[in-house]
């Protein structure tokens, strides 16, 4: 298992590191400087401004030194628009607030979308089933930036009983619609991959002999079937990770919650470099990190993966 | 002895018996699932609307009804009398037109995306496959690692350094939209690798490129077209998103996540019309390449029933 852990943290490295250096050439060809402004700037001071942030080094200078910014210290490096914030004060503004709803609608999302499908399988054809079936199918068709003014519609506009946007330091009101819009269509794709495991599983044989030797329902799905129907399910969290992460910018965008997504847009707006590249490196080593824990996860659980 | 001749003669008669091939079973079974015939038929209407709306609509997506503005929750509503059929957007500009034209838009983001990820997907993935070994753990490396970047933050960056056009859109989209089809190729190659049909074709001397291009690529089109017609709607979802954000086509182009977007902005001035007319194309959209998809899943995959 420790060799395992190991060899999939090496992979993990190189993955970053690409990932980094991807960006930052991005970022490096990007044409126009990010001082350069409509009325233009005299070359004197443009020159002391890029001497100041480095970018008068080069290449191989630059990017080294973001490297060893990120590793050793955990420096993503300034913003080129606010000049008094670097990237981690914005960071550390935004980020609690996205791991605040991201972990609920996580939660939501595999807890109820899990519940359901597992639910629908083993009452199949019945009436909750289709409830199921049919709330999956529709979720597919409305992802969160669907969903959203939907909900703020609904349950602003109408019924007035929640918030439409901000986050007033995380009260529950204010959490609800943006978990609602984030989790919907990841648990309706939980639903669906876990009832059609959980009906494959059910139909095995040694769920046939469990029931054969007289266990009772309850126990046959909670000690022998619910493991291995869940499988799938973890192998989905990797991907449905990040697009929980990527659909955070819409919440934020459309709640106002103030998470990282809103600084991403802003910034991709004003051409801020420094804090796109810095959100985008944070995020990736975020889903690799997470992706390598799904892998744990999933070789603990099944015995047929050999490490 | 007369009676066999004219048995005999009864068949000559006959019409030559006609094979059936696997790709007509596969129609037979498609159309007698009603739900995927139903999606069908909608995307066609959805592709009607989008070529021929514009030819019929009364007004340019981007010319401004100059006599509405300023009052468009009364006067912008949709009507028949003044040729907005779909009522007008914030600024005046004919509801009908301009989601005809963001139909367009959209339903080219997600056939090219679909397109690219056949293409790039399926030789990469059968290459991979075919190889095998090494090269294989090479090939399939590189789609983890490309897999488990956000890949949305990747495209905002491309179009916002690069500067927003459809070509970088579709550059962007396409980057990523193979990963999956090179798995689902690749597993299906493998399989396909140890059949005699190969065997026969490596004894006699084929090249393995004239093997994967003649012998692997048609056997893995099933999967690969079910799949194609699953990966549309999560491409049409992909470019919403991004207009969504203002970054995706320029105006005054327009595209469904762009006029959702736009319509959710103006939902508390009472123009709700805004909002439903794109999200009810959206959505019947959706609905009809996931029902298309899962018919032809099971017309295709017969061993998934």
């Amino acid at each position: 298992m420790l060799t395992f852990i190991l060899k999939r943290l090496l992979i993990a490295i190189p993955v970053l590191l690409i990932l980094i250096v991807g960006t930052f050439v991005l970022m490096y060809t990007a044409p126009g400087s990010p001082f350069a402004t409509e009325r233009g700037i005299p070359p004197a001071v443009l020159a002391n401004l890029e001497a100041q942030y480095g970018l008068d080094q080069p290449f191989i200078v630059q990017i080294w030194r973001y490297i060893v910014g990120i590793v050793t210290e955990f420096d993503f490096g300034p913003s080129f628009i606010y000049r008094d914030q670097d990237v981690n004060d914005l960071i550390g503004q935004g980020f609690p607030v996205t791991l605040t709803y991201g972990v609920w609608s996580f939660l939501v999302a595999v807890l109820v979308g899990g519940t359901l499908g597992i639910l629908a399988a083993v009452r199949h054809n019945t009436w909750l089933d289709y409830l199921a079936v049919g709330i999956s199918i529709g979720a597919q068709v409305l992802p969160n930036f669907v969903l959203a003014p939907i909900l703020v519609l609904v349950f602003t506009l109408w019924l007035g009983w929640l918030p439409g946007g901000g986050w007033q330091g995380g009260q529950w009101e204010y959490v609800i619609l943006p978990v609602i819009a984030l989790s919907t269509s990841f648990m309706a794709s939980i639903a669906r991959i876990s009832r059609a495991s959980m009906l494959e599983v059910l139909t095995s044989n040694f769920i046939r002999t469990a029931r054969a030797k007289g266990l009772p329902m309850r126990r046959v799905i909670f000690r022998h079937a619910l493991k291995p129907a869940l499988l799938p399910v973890i192998s989905y969290l990797g991907p449905a990770f990040v697009g929980m992460i990527t659909g955070s910018v819409v919440i934020d965008i459309y709640f106002s919650t103030g998470g990282i997504g809103q600084f991403f847009v802003a910034s991709a707006l004003n051409r801020d470099y420094g804090v796109m590249m810095g959100i985008t490196v944070l995020l990736g080593a975020l889903t690799v990190l997470f992706n390598l824990v799904v892998d744990i996860l999933y070789a603990w659980i099944d015995p047929k993966i050999r490490y | 002895m007369l009676a066999t001749k004219a048995i005999a003669d009864d068949l000559a008669g006959a019409a030559p018996i006609k094979g059936r091939s696997l790709w007509a079973d596969a129609r037979a079974r498609f159309f007698r699932n009603k739900a995927a015939v139903a999606g069908l038929f909608v995307l066609v209407c959805v592709a009607a609307f989008a070529l021929f709306g514009p030819l019929i609509a009364t007004w340019n997506y981007e010319d401004i009804d100059w006599t509405v503005l300023g009052n468009v929750a009364e006067a912008g509503r949709p009507s028949l009398e003044n040729g907005h059929w779909f009522g007008t957007d914030a600024l005046g500009r004919d509801l009908f037109a301009r989601t005809a034209q963001g139909t367009q838009v959209s339903l080219m983001v997600g056939i090219v995306g679909a397109l690219i990820s056949v293409i790039v997907g399926t030789f990469y993935g059968a290459v991979a496959g075919y190889f095998g070994g090494r090269i294989d753990g090479v090939m399939m490396r590189v789609v983890d690692v490309l897999m488990s970047i956000p890949y949305m933050f990747v495209l905002i960056l491309l179009l916002v350094v690069f500067g927003r056009s459809m070509l970088m859109l579709f550059i962007g989209i396409g980057l990523v939209s193979w990963l999956d089809m090179a798995r689902i190729a690749r597993g299906q190659t493998l399989t396909l690798r140890n059949k005699e049909f190969v065997e026969a074709a490596v004894a006699t001397g084929v090249g393995p490129f004239t093997i994967i291009r003649r012998h692997i690529v048609p056997n893995l089109l099933g999967v690969v077209i079910v799949y194609a017609t699953l990966l549309v709607p999560s491409m049409i979802i992909y470019e919403s998103f991004i207009s969504f954000l203002g970054l995706g086509v320029q105006e005054p182009l327009t595209s469904w996540g762009a006029l959702i977007n736009d319509g959710a902005a103006e939902m508390n001035n009472g123009t709700l019309w805004m909002l439903l007319v794109p999200l009810f194309f959206f959505v019947i959209t959706l609905f009809g390449f996931f029902f298309v998809g899962d018919g032809l899943r099971d017309a295709l995959d017969p061993k998934d029933r």
